[in-house]
């Protein structure tokens, strides 16, 4: 292009075709040839020592021995070993089967022009000519009852996975509205099961609670996912409670529902200094001293408060059960 | 300098000079911050031990803490608070503190313990509290039941120091400190008396021999064998996934550049 040439046009782009295929220096030399034969053969030894390295480690190492390493640190050599000699096994043939490729096979380019994907039109009519022989030889538009009894098959069978659905499970029914805990249900320690005075508790203190169970009765994992209390103990002044919320606590203890309204998980992440309550999984905080009211994080409501009163015998124990369903929000729940 | 002149202009030059800086900033930091203290070797006579005790806190910590312990804006108030501890805090060397930041951290103590126990003694003289515990008094060894150990701690510790005693972040920058390598006493010291944002564990709530069996527990999970050589903290699949998917995933961008190359 020269200096003096102002036009815009630009020339057409020519197919450059397919470049010129090179040769490898191993289709050439058949020195060289011999060489890429003779490094795959070494990569494939390679793979079959790393495997014997693995039998030996599996059968003979002992599993005491530690070795060290460095960024690593001290490691079991056994399991080193039978994880190096498992990678270098199956790493090998690999490594070996594209070097092969690469080096030895052939390599020619090769073309293979596309074709049009329609069917030629000699087939199409053909198609349809057998298609319309066939319906006509089984006589559907005839036979009647075949057709309404195949109707009434075809039908009922695609209504068999609608009725599979219901085993998904029996309906939850209140289940997520109750929890175990009734008027005058003992708290007792989780784990060890001992009913709670409240001189057992310090002023700072916290227990992680259960309701006591009935005799005869075991520990369910569910009711536990629902039923875990945080018990805290904290100076009474320190309670900025309305009076209902402040005659559910007993000298300074109160209790919440351990199951955070957010997602469920257990908050039991105490600050005795700040008097806050965090959730693990998703930071939610409540302030204990304001009936674990949020004040960070993505918790929609207050952890539900257990109302606690003394029994006979002066243990704490549960006022009333919960006022309101634990844990998070689920679509019947009257979340006003 | 013709030394230095010579060799300006090589490619090792710029990070010899970094390593060299930042060794010589290193070393003269931590010739500033060291710091030396009078020895004090207190009898065991009690009224000596107190009066030594007394000496040592209005010297290190009554500026924060007020000359009769009532506390003040930055520090709480030590009526009450007992021999256990003092021991936990001086004892771990969280007191007295290096800086004012949310949380006192774990370091080197700075009092011997002989200082440790005049302090204690001293403080534990002025109002009742729980008394500091001896690692020769816990007979965890011995009387400590792990499984059982193992069931407390996740209902009671894991929450916030992590299911393998590794420790783990609390609110606005305080965190659960690890568990690994600390003494006997220590923990049990932080159980009864709930060292800064830890709540108590009273006897009733977690008995003495239940507390031994904690111990007992986190003694295992501190000697439990790293069988892949690093831990990665101990936090479970999340940090072992994430490491094992970005060398795969740099192996794996390596292996498919070399097939794709074509052989020359």
């Amino acid at each position: 292009m020269t200096s003096d040439n102002q036009s815009n046009e630009i020339a057409p782009l020519t197919d450059p075709g397919i470049p010129a295929h090179l040769h490898r220096k191993s289709d050439l030399d058949p020195k060289a040839a011999k060489k890429a034969e003779r490094q795959v053969g070494i990569l494939f030894i390679i793979s079959a020592l790393g495997t014997i390295l693995f039998i030996y480690s599996y059968t003979f190492m002992s599993e005491k021995i530690f070795i060290f390493l460095p960024v690593l640190g001290n490691s079991n050599a056994k399991q080193l070993f039978l994880g190096l000699g498992m990678a270098i096994s199956l790493f090998f043939i690999g490594m070996g089967a594209v070097h092969w490729a690469k080096t030895l096979m052939p390599d020619n380019e090769v073309v293979a022009q596309r074709h049009e994907l329609r069917s030629e039109e000699v087939d199409r009519e053909d198609f349809v000519k057998t298609v319309k022989e066939g319906a006509a030889a089984a006589g559907l538009g005839r036979r009647s009852i075949i057709k309404r009894t195949l109707g009434v098959a075809l039908g009922l069978s695609g209504l068999t996975p609608l009725l599979l659905l219901r085993d998904l499970g029996p309906l939850p029914k209140d289940d997520f509205s109750k929890t175990s805990w009734e008027a005058g249900t003992r708290l007792v320690t989780d784990p060890g099961d001992r009913p709670i005075k409240p001189s057992d508790l310090e002023i700072g203190a916290v227990a992680q609670v259960l309701p006591e169970l009935l005799a005869g009765k075991e520990r369910k994992l569910e009711d536990i996912g629902k039923d875990a209390v945080l018990l805290i103990r904290i100076r009474p002044a320190e309670f900025q409670l309305d009076a209902e919320r402040l005659s559910w606590t007993h000298e300074g203890i109160i209790a919440f529902s351990k199951i955070c309204s957010h997602m469920g998980c257990a908050v039991a992440l105490y600050e005795q200094t700040t008097k806050h309550l965090l959730c693990p999984c998703h930071q939610s905080t409540f302030d204990v001293t304001r009936a674990a009211k949020v004040i960070f994080g993505p918790s929609a409501r207050p952890l539900p408060q257990l109302a606690l009163a003394l029994d006979a015998e002066g243990y704490l124990v549960a006022k009333q059960p919960f006022t309101e369903p634990v844990g998070p929000s689920f679509w019947e729940r009257d979340s006003s | 300098m013709n030394f230095i002149s010579r060799y300006r202009r090589s490619k090792f030059f710029g990070p010899a000079l970094l390593a060299a800086a930042l060794f010589v900033l290193g070393t003269s930091y931590s010739v500033a911050s060291a710091t030396t203290f009078k020895a004090v070797t207190p009898s065991n006579d009690k009224t000596t031990l107190i009066a030594e005790g007394k000496e040592i806190f209005a010297r290190g910590c009554s500026s924060c803490h007020g000359l009769n312990l009532e506390g003040g804006a930055i520090a709480p108030s030590l009526i009450g608070v007992g021999a256990a501890s003092v021991d936990f805090q001086v004892g771990t060397g969280r007191m007295p503190m290096a800086d004012m930041s949310v949380q006192a951290a774990r370091k080197d103590p700075i009092y011997n313990e002989a200082e440790t126990a005049a302090l204690a003694a001293y403080v534990a003289s002025l109002a009742p509290g729980p008394a500091a515990i001896r690692n020769e008094d816990l007979a965890w060894e011995r009387s400590g039941d792990a499984a059982e150990g193992g069931q407390l701690f996740r209902s009671n510790c894991s929450m916030c120091h992590n299911f393998a005693g590794q420790g783990g972040a609390l609110s606005q920058g305080k965190y659960a400190p690890s568990l690994m390598g600390v003494e006997a006493k220590h923990i049990y010291e932080a159980l009864i008396t709930g060292p800064q944002s830890m709540p108590v564990f009273s006897d009733k709530i977690i008995t003495p021999a239940e507390k031994l069996s904690i111990i007992k527990w986190i003694k295992a999970a501190e000697s439990e064998p790293n069988l892949g050589g690093a831990s990665l903290g101990r936090t479970g699949p999340v940090t072992e996934g994430l490491l094992s998917w970005s060398l795969g995933i740099m192996a794996l961008i390596g292996v498919a550049v070399w097939i794709t190359a074509k052989a020359k």
